[in-house]
């Protein structure tokens, strides 16, 4: 896993609430046996119309907006447990989603894969979400290590809450698998100690 | 000190726990399918990891499946290449693998409960979000990522901060025509969609208590709709007597002393939850969706809310229907009776009884999708094809087909099917397709009619 320290970017703002992971990766598109092409198909629904012609007024289609950074609206992520959606996330190149709500298995999906689900509060986000809207070449500033998002030169900051174990995984690049395997005599003691 | 059923369950399942960080739980039961399974076989296969306890895992092929013609090879590249890679994998790792045709083949959370895999007190998981079926019996059974998935292939267990405890309690008596699928419909539609995250939830009350194990499995079944991991309610006579002679049950005096154990199962008197919430089962009736998003739910009677927020308009240009009206005469083309949520035997019995005697309206295509081989063999053992077929309804082979569109069973662009299964969300059935989700009583009727119809008003 890519390691994840510190991060300064422009942000797109995608204004929506309840974005499920159908959305994010449609289902025809979960055929593939490995992780990689699913970033093409990133909110693909959204981004294309039937024809396959970019929808303008999709905010992804705009050429204002770009950057490492997600920021969207309440509970996102919600539906089905497809880590294909983070993976595409990652694919289309974003580090980071901001959000006042994260749907659970989303989450932890995304922590799996370096990708930094950074949760704020709701006044936090509305002000975010407004000044990049206003100004696109707003820059963004996430700091893991100090567990803060902030918003350079307006002032506009706030702390977020991480697991302080995931935040070491993140921070050493390493995964759970390394971390169970480590402990497979005591999973097998366990085994042995049931009835 | 008093546990709740969640916390007993868990707590002997929680192997360590890492100084300020998250528990490794050890998993009874890995269900895996071709969809969220190759990337973590990949995984393991490129850093030389032997799958732990492949006894442990057991396979189907599901979401990527033809629902017609099964015998025959499957057109699509990918989902026939997918297949394969399943079938690849479960040989070289030893992995029991269910594939399309074999007998025991179906969704993965309709067979592991009838093949008795599924039992009281055990971790469950599988990559896929409606894990939470398997609630129904008293287990802790809910959703990973691939990522996840190869951690149980590697080590038999995961590492997760214990989630907070939820109880809902519905108490009373449902009314005639209320099914399992309108009381979670109705739960849902008053909490909301993320009220459950970050929480397991216990259902408890008369009206859990008094339901079959097929009602209980389609309320835990959409637990993870309002957000929660999870859903559970307590072994009871009701689950002993579902699982004694399920192929995979344990037998005679195993089963008998499984049951002494498993009647251990229940939250006790006075434990405390993170959070309760009451219902009154009087208030609930049949009910509908009109939105994009499983909250977005009214009881068939009623009309659409008036809310003024730009997500709801959003919701509702997708659906195209308008504040404030009645679904009710609305006409309806597609009504697909099937997925994890409403596929099971008693799903066709209750469409079976009302569509007896009755035609589907020419309009509409109805697609009944079993959710396994068996339960397509018992369809047609208690005479239920027969009256399907007279009144013009398809029955099809086993799969999760029309519930999320991946293989050819889609809702074509602009269309309303009222459908059984647990999402609604834009494009879900197929592009542009608009769902309406409902119990198989409500989409029979819809059948017949070939529109939305106040079923309840002729009932009580
Ligand atoms: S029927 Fe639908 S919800 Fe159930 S497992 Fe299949 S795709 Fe998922």
């Amino acid at each position: 896993m890519e390691k994840f320290k510190f991060l300064q970017s422009t942000a797109v703002p995608l204004d929506i609430e309840n974005v499920d992971t159908d959305q994010i990766i449609p289902a025809r598109f979960l055929k593939a046996t490995d992780k990689n092409g699913f970033g093409e198909n990133l909110f693909r629904d959204w981004r294309f119309d039937k024809n396959g012609d970019a929808n303008d007024s999709f905010v992804m289609n705009s050429e204002k907006y770009t950057g490492s950074i997600l920021v969207a609206g309440n509970n996102f992520g919600c539906g089905s447990s497809r880590e294909h959606a983070a993976w595409a996330l990652n694919g289309y190149g974003f580090k980071v989603i901001v959000s006042s709500f994260f749907a659970d298995i989303f989450k932890g999906n995304s922590l799996n894969n370096g990708l930094l689900p950074v949760q704020v509060s709701e006044v936090f986000l509305k002000e975010l979400m407004t000044l990049i809207i206003k100004n696109s070449k707003t820059e963004i500033e996430i700091d893991l290590e100090a567990q803060s998002i902030s918003v350079k030169d307006t002032g506009l900051a706030e702390f977020f809450e991480i697991d302080s174990y995931k935040k070491r995984c993140l921070i050493e690049g390493y995964d759970d698998i390394d971390y169970l395997i480590s402990k497979k005599e005591m999973i097998k003691q366990f085994e042995l100690s049931r009835p | 000190m008093t546990k709740t059923l969640f916390d007993k369950v868990w707590d002997s399942h929680v192997i360590d726990t890492i100084e300020d960080g998250p528990q490794i739980l050890y998993i009874d039961q890995h269900l895996i399918h071709e969809v969220t399974s190759p990337q973590a076989f990949n995984e393991l296969e490129e850093r030389a990891i032997p799958i732990f306890r492949p006894k442990q895992v057991m396979a189907t092929a599901d979401h990527n499946t033809p629902t017609i013609n099964q015998h025959l090879p499957i057109k699509d590249e990918l989902s026939r290449n997918q297949l394969n890679q399943l079938s690849i994998n479960c040989d070289k790792n030893g992995i029991t693998l269910y594939d399309l045709g074999h007998k025991y083949n179906g969704i993965v959370h309709v067979i592991s409960p009838e093949l008795g895999i599924t039992q009281p007190g055990m971790t469950i998981v599988c990559g896929d979000s409606h894990t939470s079926t398997h609630g129904a019996f008293g287990a802790i059974a809910f959703g990973i990522g691939t990522s996840q998935v190869a951690q149980v292939f590697a080590s038999q267990c995961l590492l997760l901060s214990k989630p907070k405890s939820l109880r809902i309690t519905v108490n009373g008596k449902l009314k005639n025509g209320a099914l399992p699928k309108d009381v979670i419909l109705y739960i849902i539609s008053k909490l909301g969609t993320n009220a459950g995250t970050g929480y397991f939830c216990e259902y408890a009350g008369d009206v859990f208590r008094n339901m079959s194990m097929e009602g209980r499995m389609t309320v835990c079944n959409m637990s993870i709709e309002m957000g929660a991991r999870g859903g559970m309610v307590a072994p009871d006579e009701t689950t002993f007597n579902y699982l004694k002679g399920r192929e995979f049950a344990p037998k005679e005096s195993v089963f008998d002393k499984k049951i002494n154990n498993w009647k251990t199962l229940a939250s006790d008197e006075g434990a405390v939850f993170d959070k309760e919430y009451f219902f009154d089962a009087s208030d609930i009736e049949p009910m509908i969706t009109y939105g994009t998003n499983p909250g977005m739910g009214i009881k068939v009677s009623e009309k659409i809310p008036k809310v003024n927020d730009a997500s709801f308009q959003k919701s509702l240009a997708y659906m195209g229907f308008q504040q404030g009206e009645s679904l009710i005469g609305k006409p309806i083309n597609y009504v697909f009776i099937g997925s994890c949520t409403n596929s099971r035997i008693e799903d066709f019995r209750i469409a079976a009884n009302y569509v007896k005697g009755k035609k589907k309206a020419d309009n509409v295509t109805a697609w009944l999708v079993p959710g396994s081989r068996l339960v397509a063999s018992q369809i047609i053992d208690e005479g239920l094809k027969h009256i399907f077929d007279a009144a013009g309804f398809k029955l099809r082979q086993p799969g999760c087909s029309a519930c999320l569109a991946m293989n050819d069973d889609k809702i074509p662009q602009g269309e309303y099917c009222v459908s059984t299964s647990n999402r609604n969300f834009e494009g879900r059935q197929g592009q542009g397709a608009r769902t309406i989700l409902s119990g198989p009583l409500v989409a029979a009727a819809t059948a017949i009619e070939g529109k939305i119809i106040d079923l309840f008003k002729t009932r009580n």
